[in-house]
């Protein structure tokens, strides 16, 4: 069973609906206890890393996920619940989970012709295996929209890179802990095989 | 770098689709939830739906729409169509819809778009202009008019003065609907498209004449415009989402193409 981390960070109810879809049993749930105790976890989000943080510890689930993740349930972050996983986040000066030693930074593009933020499909390059990417083909396309992007500490945590006026990471993950920039619920078939390669991992 | 989407509308009348579309079966002719998985199947980047439902109190069948395509669509849609305040945008996105699309409600009250910017982000908010060419005079420097009503009513508002006007505002995305194009099949608006995209930082979206996959790759490069909008060429069965992507991936163009 996977618990949706409700922490009124929109995307919930797409993640859910891809899940049934997929026929993966799942639950949302705001309650710290439950997220706690679930079997594996998926953390959502779209939105502001600041208003993210502060919903979080009003519900007291930033601490529920810090134990998770040093007991070693599988979280897989979406999003904006892929960025707060890191020490800080230059959005909204907005101090994050720490889980991954690390910053997300807004993108500061030389090309005029570049938007921000970086909307749309893009290719994601595997850097290094992971069962969760095993479907990947070069030149696979997923569906991004952010405007601050990941800056791990360490190359290490990086799994998958994009390129946007130059290549950033877009997974990253640690031990138990593996996330995502783009939106697998949103991303077609590759975006649901990742969904059921999460379900399926046992780290 | 990003690719180019392919974005198809979709038409919705009191649930139905409201255009024939030739190349279903026949037991499903107008169900915009089959017509849009056969998209998703085979490859189309995101999906607009347009509510034309005359009376308001057909609204709800709309939102069931939108829950059905959401339950089996996995790629962004926008919903849009007789969406006035924050209250309607938060319907269609909470029924499973990413965008909310909105055109003639903005332009008689602007703040709708920093209303549903705020609550939503502005990715979430997508700008639609109809806009029709007219001789350039003080009011219309720029020689093309915003129009509303279905392109019934004009009001004196530029459509590059407009488009700007709703990026500050706090919209994510713009479709520029040329109404001198709409239906021709003879190709996209490509100097309007053109004059928005370099007015503007936000994505634009090009709408109205697009017969043949070259009329795409046109308003995609001369026109810069970031999407193209299609309709009749795949309600028809003119051409597969395939087709028009495979043609543009061929002349250089960065497509999403799908196995």
């Amino acid at each position: 069973m996977i618990t949706i981390v409700d922490y009124k960070a929109g995307n919930l109810t797409s993640v859910k609906r891809a899940l049934d879809h997929l026929g993966i049993e799942n639950q949302i749930s705001k309650d710290p206890s439950v997220v706690r105790s679930a079997d594996q976890i998926i953390f959502p989000g779209v939105g502001a890393a600041g208003a993210a943080m502060e919903a979080l510890k009003e519900r007291n689930l930033d601490l529920a996920l810090k134990e998770t993740f040093q007991k070693g349930t599988p979280i897989l972050g979406i999003c904006i619940g892929c960025q707060i996983i890191l020490t800080h986040s230059e959005e909204d000066d907005t101090a994050c989970l720490d889980l991954i030693s690390g910053k997300t930074v807004r993108f500061q593009l030389s090309d005029p012709t570049l938007k921000v933020p970086h909307m749309g499909w893009n290719a994601v390059r595997v850097t290094q295996p992971h069962p969760i990417l095993s479907h990947l083909r070069p030149g696979d396309e997923f569906y991004f929209v952010h405007s601050y992007y990941l800056q791990p500490d360490g190359a290490t945590e990086v799994y998958a890179v994009s390129d946007y006026g130059g290549e950033f990471p877009v997974v990253i993950g640690m031990d138990n802990l593996f996330a995502v920039q783009f939106h697998a619920e949103k991303s077609g078939p590759l975006g649901l095989q990742l969904l059921k390669n999460f379900s399926e991992w046992r780290p | 770098m990003l690719s180019k989407r392919i974005i198809s509308c979709l038409d919705v009348r009191d649930g139905k689709l409201a255009k024939s579309v030739k190349f279903i079966n026949t037991k499903d002719i107008g169900n915009p939830v089959v017509q849009a998985k056969k998209y998703y199947d085979d490859g189309l980047d995101e999906l607009v739906f347009y509510d034309i439902t005359a009376s308001s109190d057909k609204r709800d069948i709309m939102i069931d729409v939108v829950s059905s395509v959401a339950e089996q669509v996995f790629i962004p849609f926008s919903v849009g169509g007789g969406l006035r305040t924050v209250e309607d945008c938060s319907r269609v996105l909470l029924a499973g819809a990413e965008k909310v699309n909105v055109n003639s409600a903005a332009v008689r009250r602007p703040t709708l778009i920093s209303e549903a910017s705020r609550a939503f982000g502005a990715q979430a908010v997508v700008l639609s202009m109809d806009v029709l060419r007219v001789e350039p005079d003080p009011k219309i420097a720029s020689g093309y008019e915003v129009v509303i009503n279905g392109g019934r009513t004009r009001i004196g508002l530029d459509a590059i003065e407009w488009a700007r006007r709703g990026e500050e505002l706090g919209a994510g995305e713009l479709v520029v609907n040329s109404i001198d194009a709409d239906g021709t099949k003879e190709g996209y608006e490509l100097t309007l498209t053109r004059m928005i995209a370099e007015a503007v930082s936000i994505p634009v979206i090009a709408s109205g004449g697009g017969g043949k996959p070259e009329h795409l790759y046109d308003v995609l490069t001369e026109g810069k415009a970031d999407a193209a909008l299609v309709a009749s060429m795949l309600h028809y069965g003119e051409y597969t989402v395939g087709e028009i992507k495979s043609y543009l991936a061929g002349r250089g163009l960065k497509i999403r193409t799908v196995n």
